[in-house]
């Protein structure tokens, strides 16, 4: 499936260990503001669930217990910067059901979607897409990030820190 | 004798049963989608609330015909109240409120989790205080359990629950779903010692766990494996994890007994439940743990250990032999952890 992006700024970050990719979670934390929808494609195991772990735990500036929200879906953390929402839509089957997770209620805060390929056309407008591939190492992993106009700027700032 | 109807509806399943103060379960009626699931490699959840609402009543009248009742006979209704997926806790909590207002009979809020927690004394009339190990595809954790409501957490995932670990294992090893049953059996004729997978937080304090690094290794390991893993490679691949797992758990089970021995010199029993207890490999490693220490472990059967009604309306019947109840304004909560103060 393809996520359309308008007026693409890109760049793509080699990051060779989990610390790095937690690194550029955490620079990113720091950029991102509420009503960003921030999505992350990649197979298992490629650490989508680390780099939300790392983002999260980031914006809260104490390492809360963020776990895997495989199972229930949607996880919820009210922090003192604003709601995150913390989809992981594996399990999904049918895009309409993501409404159902109270997507649209989410929309005030930041979103973080994994597997945001579930729902096929309705991914929230504007998002920022990050994606995991391998790396030249076992934990190395090239982190391609996409985004539209309301994140070229920030991309911009990004990319001198990587 | 008291007798209580019990709805869960927190996550896949919709169900209700019927349980009597003494033990016996007269209706257990659960209704999920597994084969429907199977060809997605996962549960997919019926997450829209109306997939509840489609059934529930046939599945509350059911448990009320077979086990030959009517509501009049119940000494309260039961419902999960959270956590889980707000708009199926809903669906249940109001069946069973509605049905308690209707006929006039209390209303009582269960913790799902608190299902699961004493269901062991439903089965095998288990004392406070235990020891309570609840791994199951969205739950893992170490629990103190005193008495209904005193709940210590001893300790948890950081990260992937063990079931969901095996149903993500499988899924890369091609296996089918659930992922549990599938590494277990291909980890039958396999050699858990060929591939060198990590343990995460083996030997550390605390009985946290972390799986999410094991999973990353089975796909490295799988991926230098020639496509698709199969054989022998995937016997030993599967052998390997499993037994990886069962390092984790019972390495973080030591730790967590020493809390809980500690503050209950008295507890006799670890409790093992939640979907992964059906594991034999897991069980038997745990079990070389505790019998060392001279305690039982007690694993109830895995039709109780999924989820189902029978543990809401033991929940039920204990909370109401409390003299507690709950009103009809009584709130659903989609997050809500046994201990409160964890």
């Amino acid at each position: 499936m393809k996520i359309t992006v308008q007026t693409a700024t890109s760049f793509t970050v080699q990051a060779h260990s989990l610390t790095e990719t937690q690194r550029l979670a955490q620079e990113l934390a720091a950029l991102a503001a509420p009503g960003d929808v921030i999505a992350l494609r990649g197979d298992l195991g490629m650490g989508k669930s680390a780099f939300a772990r790392a983002f999260i735990q980031a914006r809260a500036g104490v390492s809360i217990e963020v776990p895997s929200p495989t199972f229930t879906l949607v996880q919820a953390y009210e922090l003192p910067s604003g709601l995150i929402s913390h989809f992981d839509l594996y399990r999904l089957r049918d895009a309409s059901d993501a409404y159902e997770l109270g997507l649209d209620d989410a929309f005030g805060g930041i979103i973080l979607i994994e597997w945001p390929e579930r729902l096929g056309d309705g991914l929230p407008r504007n998002p920022l897409v990050i994606s995991f591939l391998p790396g030249a190492t076992a934990d190395g992993r090239a982190i391609t990030l996409e985004g539209g106009a309301s994140w070229a700027g920030r991309l911009d700032f990004l990319k001198l820190k990587f | 004798m008291r007798i209580v109807l019990g709805i869960e509806s927190s996550c896949d399943e919709t169900a209700a049963a019927v349980v009597t103060e003494d033990r016996r379960i007269l209706a257990n009626i659960v209704l999920s989608q597994l084969e429907d699931h199977r060809a997605y490699g996962g549960v997919v959840p019926e997450i829209a609330a109306r997939a509840h609402l489609d059934h529930i009543e046939r599945v509350v009248r059911d448990a009320m015909s077979t086990a030959g009742l009517g509501f009049a006979d119940l000494a309260g209704v039961a419902a999960t109240t959270g956590p889980g997926l707000i708009g199926g806790v809903i669906v249940g909590a109001t069946v069973a409120k509605s049905l308690a207002m209707v006929h006039d009979k209390p209303f009582i809020a269960i913790n799902h989790l608190e299902g699961h927690a004493l269901t062991c004394r439903l089965t095998d009339a288990v004392p406070f205080p235990f020891l309570l190990l609840l791994v199951s595809g969205g739950h893992s954790q170490f629990l103190s359990v005193a008495g209904v409501g005193a709940y210590t957490r001893l300790g948890g995932t950081l990260d992937d629950a063990v079931g969901e670990a095996f149903d993500k294992t499988a899924k890369m090893l091609g296996l089918g779903f659930p992922g549990g049953p599938a590494v277990e059996q291909a980890a039958l004729s396999g050699d858990a010692t060929r591939f060198a997978l990590p343990r995460p937080l083996l030997g550390r304090p605390g009985a946290d766990l972390s799986l999410s690094g094991l999973k990353t290794a089975v796909r490295l390991a799988a991926e230098k494996l020639p496509a698709p893993v199969s054989g022998q490679d995937l016997s030993d691949l599967a052998a390997s994890f499993q037994a990886a797992v069962g390092d984790v758990l019972a390495d973080r089970l030591k730790n967590a007994l020493t809390v809980f021995r500690a503050a209950h010199p008295s507890g006799r029993h670890v409790v093992i439940a939640g979907g992964v207890a059906a594991n034999k490999a897991l069980r038997a490693r745990l079990q070389s743990v505790v019998i060392t220490q001279g305690l039982a472990l007690i694993a109830p059967p895995l039709q109780l250990c999924t989820d189902n009604g029978a543990m809401i309306a033991w929940a039920g019947l204990e909370r109401l032999a409390l003299g507690e109840s709950h009103g009809l304004d009584h709130p659903c909560r989609p997050r809500w952890p046994l201990d409160e103060a964890a």
